[in-house]
């Protein structure tokens, strides 16, 4: 090998890399070195969530023939909306992703903090649509206390909004960290945790809108 | 952020990488837009219908973990792959089981259940 094996990524043999994901390599080791447990650390955390959404998914199945004579799927769900808020949630795993490379190949700080705005839009545009949907629900009569079946569906679905509207405040205290402080190793690991927490909850998304909006509608 | 030149090899790499999320995101985008269509404008069979969407769900949660996530078959990172296989294997026993000895009860004693 030559004198340039010293550029190349962390993963080819160099240091062991811990954790899956995107790596930021040799070039960020201060923050590589110190890190790189949190970030592991934040995936087992991210397989226990996993469990309780994979759970909540079985609770919403066992509970679909409780509709107690009151509105089932069909009389609640929107594919448009559904549709619209898959999208947003899609691009905005996109946005983050271009926002981590930035972070890793050091673009211009302008352009890491426009994406992370964008997908942090995005995000909040999700929030908007889905907000919107339960409001048409209450007024169909889709409150939780109807029924079994919609009281599954309430705390399966809102749970993931909450993780979004949580993931949405953590990517805005970043951003003001970014403001005061810059890029340093803190906001660094905080991003490449809160990357793996944002296409975990696109993944959990494609789970609801498959099984809830999809199979409830078809 | 201290801004710098890329070396060659970095500047390879982030192409390749670049590609990489927009394979991504084209094969998620498709992988989305099948099953709605056929929801929506399809004439398939429910059960048809059914395979369509969870096969495609599955396909799209692979394209994740493996353009979104960086989860690959590659050496080291091996220990995350078992940490996240393990997870799928309890949370096939936990959530499998209650499917199996709920909808069994419902059977047996609820039939008004089975949706």
């Amino acid at each position: 090998m030559t004198s340039t094996t010293t550029h190349r990524p962390a993963d080819q043999a160099r240091s062991p890399v811990r954790h899956p994901g995107l790596n930021l390599g040799p070039s960020h080791q201060e923050s590589e070195d110190v890190r790189e447990e949190m970030v592991f650390g934040f995936w087992v955390f991210m397989m226990s969530d996993v469990i309780i959404f994979g759970l909540l998914f079985a609770t919403y199945v066992v509970m679909l023939g409780g509709t107690a004579g009151g509105p089932g799927p069909s009389d609640l769900f929107e594919m448009k909306s559904a549709f619209i808020e898959t999208m947003i949630l899609l691009v905005s795993s996109f946005t983050f992703g271009m926002a981590s490379l930035a972070l890793k190949y050091r673009t211009d700080r302008k352009v890491l903090v426009i994406w992370l705005v964008v997908t942090l839009l995005l995000g909040l545009g999700f929030l908007f649509f889905e907000l919107k949907d339960f409001h048409t629900m209450f007024g169909k009569g889709g409150v939780p206390s109807r029924s079994g079946f919609i009281s599954a569906f309430f705390s399966l679905v809102p749970l993931h909004g909450l993780h979004v509207t949580g993931a949405c405040i953590w990517l805005i205290a970043i951003l003001g960290q970014i403001a005061v402080y810059g890029v340093d190793s803190f906001v660094k690991t905080a991003l490449l945790r809160l990357a793996i927490l944002w296409h975990f909850l696109d993944i959990i998304w494609i789970g609801i809108f498959s099984l809830v909006y999809l199979g409830g509608l078809s | 952020m201290s801004q710098r030149e890329l070396s060659q090899e970095e500047a390879k790499e982030f192409v390749s990488e670049r590609r990489s999320y927009a394979w991504g995101y084209l094969l998620s985008l498709l992988l989305t837009l099948v099953p709605f269509g056929f929801a929506a404008f399809g004439d398939l069979s429910r059960m048809a219908l059914w395979l369509t969407i969870a096969g495609c769900a599955l396909v799209q949660i692979v394209v994740h973990l493996r353009f979104f996530l960086h989860i690959t078959w590659s050496g080291n990172k091996r220990e995350d792959l078992q940490l996240i296989l393990f997870t799928v294997l309890i949370l096939l026993i936990m959530g499998g089981g209650t499917l199996w000895i709920l909808f069994s009860l419902y059977y047996r004693m609820m039939p008004g259940m089975m949706p």
